[in-house]
């Protein structure tokens, strides 16, 4: 099967800053996938490039065949880092919205994950704790049937029993046809749903590799394994 | 629950001594079926590919048996999950023993120490702890 993401040359630069160098990288169908890095080594810039948020300024990227557009962000789920969601409007509302504007929401499964999450539908988006907030973006997004899903920071606000519950509904909803993306400092807690990570220092891929294969090579956690190797 | 898994050795191997652990303890009997690959990877909080690996190794081993259509069982050779806990319980041992003479213990004293820890009431022995 082809590979779902090709990424060559990527370069973005904002001003003088080059914010991704020559970057290439490909994503392949069925993955789980840690995008890790330290603060401001490029991984949001990454993520907003693949969703066409931002332009690039030399480089390309495909999308099963596409460049980032129209056609793409159907294919795409995406969970920025902000909510963009209108906090006036219910739990409820934001399902029917979702729903109107994704032909490929899947409303069932939303619902049945609200209700194990036991959130109340009728609740405003800002009466809501930011871990809550947090719960419904995912449940959200976690509901399209898309190809690719890109997860910015998801696990960032939440505790630790609804940290496992994403963990969970991140490995329940796994297909082999669709990939994860997800990026996180929270390494330890991630690694073993983990197939593959990749580390990104300097706008510039380092590594790319199993978890398995970081496990085997260097006897430690990819977590112990980051710090090392950024270490300050 | 998540499975407590060590962080220094690849998560498929501590996957698959985890479910051979509850073969050879009886968890799974002999001709039992297993939870599915999906099922076993949301209960221990592991990715898919790694737990289905760790059942790849374990048919590979004859251990687990995969019928097309109905599933993963445990297989039905008793001689096989007997030999395996003989194996485990001496690695077991071996560890242990090596653990002693660490200690400085001989293997004599080894024994004597252990018959006679064994012979100790439960209770004296929880007190103790």
């Amino acid at each position: 099967m082809s590979d779902l993401v090709t990424i060559s040359g990527l370069s973005k630069a904002y001003g003088h800053f080059m914010a991704l160098n020559n970057l290439n990288l490909t994503i392949p169908r069925g993955r789980i996938i840690g995008l890790l890095g330290p603060n401001g080594s490029g991984k949001t810039t990454l993520i907003k490039l693949l969703n066409g948020l931002l332009t690039p300024s030399s480089g390309q990227i495909l999308i099963d065949g596409n460049a980032p557009g129209v056609e793409t962000k159907r294919k795409i789920s995406y969970l920025p880092e902000r909510t963009y969601l209108t906090s006036s409007r219910t739990v409820l509302d934001l399902v029917e919205y979702f729903e109107d504007f994704y032909d490929n929401f899947n409303k069932d499964k939303a619902m049945s994950m609200l209700e194990s999450l036991q959130i109340n539908l009728n609740s405003r988006l800002k009466t809501l704790s930011k871990g809550t907030k947090e719960k419904v973006q995912l449940v959200l997004v976690m509901s399209r049937e898309a190809d690719l899903y890109i997860l910015d920071e998801p696990i960032a606000g939440v505790d630790p029993a609804a940290r496992d519950f994403i963990l969970k509904t991140i490995i329940g909803n796994y297909n082999e046809n669709a990939s994860i993306l997800l990026s996180t400092h929270l390494i330890s807690d991630i690694e073993a749903v983990l197939d593959d990570v990749i580390f990104i220092r300097d706008g510039q891929i380092l590594l790319c590799a199993s978890v398995e294969s970081i496990r085997e090579t260097y006897g430690k956690s990819v977590d112990s394994y980051f710090r090392e190797v950024f270490a300050c | 629950m998540a499975w407590n898994l060590d962080s220094d050795r690849p998560i498929y191997a501590q996957l698959l001594e985890r479910i051979q652990l509850q073969i050879v303890s009886g968890i799974y009997g002999p001709g039992d079926k297993l939870p599915s690959v999906r099922e076993l990877a949301a209960e221990a909080s592991v990715n898919p590919n790694t737990m289905q690996k760790a059942f790849a190794e374990l048919e590979r081993s004859g251990l687990i048996i995969t019928r097309r259509t109905s599933g993963r069982f445990v297989t039905e050779d008793k001689e096989m999950i007997a030999q395996i806990r003989t194996q485990l319980a001496k690695e077991e041992a071996l560890s242990f023993i090596a653990k002693m003479k660490e200690l400085g213990f001989e293997k004599k004293d080894i024994l004597a120490l252990l018959s006679a820890v064994a012979e100790e009431p439960a209770e004296q022995r929880r007190e103790r702890a």
